[in-house]
């Protein structure tokens, strides 16, 4: 059996250590050690996205990433985005614009909107198309996720002190 | 699926690395940024006895100028180099290729080593490279050499890299100012490979063609130096005729196989076309 490893990140803002084998993947450490199934296992193939956490400023697939490889890191899922009880404006603005049908890919489109938004705060709809390339909806409701998308940039930048 | 058992190692030094993967022999392998290999490994097309991740190397990362050449670290990553200023001004054919790589979130892992070192004739960075004239330094025990990307691609998965060694830097001389340049990739969607792709690199005269580099991904074992378009083109106007000369004499050198991308006479066609399209766009860019 392969060595076991300690593994110390901070996780939507709080300290969290693991023990894990050096083959185990990101999306099961958080889904099954840590209990965040925000995180969907869709594919499992490096395809579709909806396990995709920001990890050090980065959007990355968690089916993909070796959780061995996140030691000191800091990583976001869907459960960050929330504050106090008050949804994140990506996530305001996915409601309001009906961003989403079943509801599977949701947790994958908010977190990479949200590294989408903090490089290009004010993306065109065809730069928006191109940085969610990676994530599928498989309702294809990718009209309302784009204004959603569209939507949450201009709440964001209505109220740039209270964005997190 | 979870890959098979194996043991990690992240090594802090590029000398630290090379001691490793002499200790720890064939059956480890290199991690760069994963999306290739982790894939294999969960199939089982892979079963390393050890991973040695590269990702805890800064010497490893970085795009610098060094004369009239651009330095890019093997780990820096598709995302890194879409970003880079210094290659938008001085190599934008990078950048170009890098931006039609796989999605957002692969371009933040993959890196430019990786999608080389692979072997894969599906990459686009061989065919790039190649286009490019670039070099790459390979360390291993012995020390340091510098390759041609043109040759280093020997066939499916093999390269010229030998056991113990790693490839560190990608060196890309600067085009000279005023050349042309463009990548032209078939794809069926986000993520896929190419059905076929053509690097170009221009340099007119007038209305004639000075000087031109042409590459081609995914319609053979290894990616293509299309040596005779090359050779017909200079001195020739780009028009009508020798544009339809050119991308034949690309297709004659295509052996694709067929798979879900297509046939083999289909592949070699889009092959043409997209060499085609590569020069017309490279040639609205020259001045």
């Amino acid at each position: 059996m392969a060595n076991m490893h300690d593994v110390s990140f901070k996780l939507n803002g709080k300290n969290t250590s693991v023990k894990v084998e050096a083959r185990e993947l990101l999306i099961y450490t958080l889904r099954e050690k840590l209990a965040h199934t925000g995180p969907h296992i869709g594919c499992e193939t490096s395809h579709c996205g909806a396990c995709t956490v920001d990890l050090d400023g980065m959007s990355v697939k968690s089916c993909t990433v070796l959780t061995v490889q996140c030691d000191g890191s800091e990583l976001l899922t869907v459960e960050g985005l929330e504050q106090g009880g008050v949804l994140h404006a990506i996530q305001q603005a996915f409601h309001e614009e009906h961003g989403l049908q079943c509801g599977y890919c949701t947790p994958g489109m908010l977190t990479r909107a949200y590294r989408l938004l903090k490089e290009n705060p004010n993306p065109s709809e065809q730069e928006i198309r191109y940085g969610i390339a990676g994530n599928l909806c498989r309702c294809t409701g990718y009209q309302n996720i784009v204004k959603a998308v569209q939507s949450a940039a201009k709440k964001l930048a209505a109220a740039p002190a209270t964005a997190a | 699926m979870i890959p098979a058992g194996f043991n990690y190692h992240a090594p802090r030094s590029v000398a630290d690395a090379i001691k490793l993967l002499g200790d720890l022999g064939p059956d480890a392998k290199l991690l760069a940024g994963g999306h290739s290999l982790l894939p294999m490994m969960k199939l089982r097309f892979a079963e390393p006895s050890a991973l040695i991740d590269l990702g805890k190397i800064p010497d490893l990362r970085g795009i610098t100028q060094v004369g009239n050449e651009v330095h890019i670290g093997a780990m820096t990553t598709e995302n890194d180099l879409l970003r880079s200023k210094l290659l938008s001004d001085k190599v934008p054919l990078l950048v170009e290729g890098a931006a039609w790589i796989a999605d957002p979130q692969v371009r933040y892992k993959g890196t430019i080593g990786g999608d080389i070192s692979h072997g894969d004739p599906g990459n686009d960075h061989p065919a790039i490279a190649i286009a490019l004239d670039a070099s790459f330094v390979l360390k291993g025990p012995k020390g340091e050499r510098v390759v041609k990307a043109d040759g280093y691609f020997l066939g499916l998965y093999s390269t010229q890299i030998e056991p113990g060694e790693i490839l560190t830097q990608i060196r890309v001389p600067i085009p000279p100012a005023g050349s042309g340049w463009s990548y032209q990739k078939l794809k069926r969607k986000t993520g896929d490979f190419a059905t076929a792709a053509s690097a170009v690199l221009l340099q007119m005269k007038g209305k004639n063609v000075a000087k031109v580099s042409i590459a081609l991904t995914n319609v053979h074992a290894t990616p293509l130096k299309a040596s005779a378009a090359e050779s017909y083109l200079v001195g020739k106007a780009l028009d009508d005729s020798t544009l339809n000369q050119a991308a034949r004499l690309t297709m004659d050198i295509c052996e694709p196989t067929h798979c879900q991308r297509g046939d083999a006479d289909y592949k070699t066609a889009m092959c043409g076309e997209m060499t085609r399209r590569a020069l017309v766009a490279a040639a609205q860019r020259t001045k």
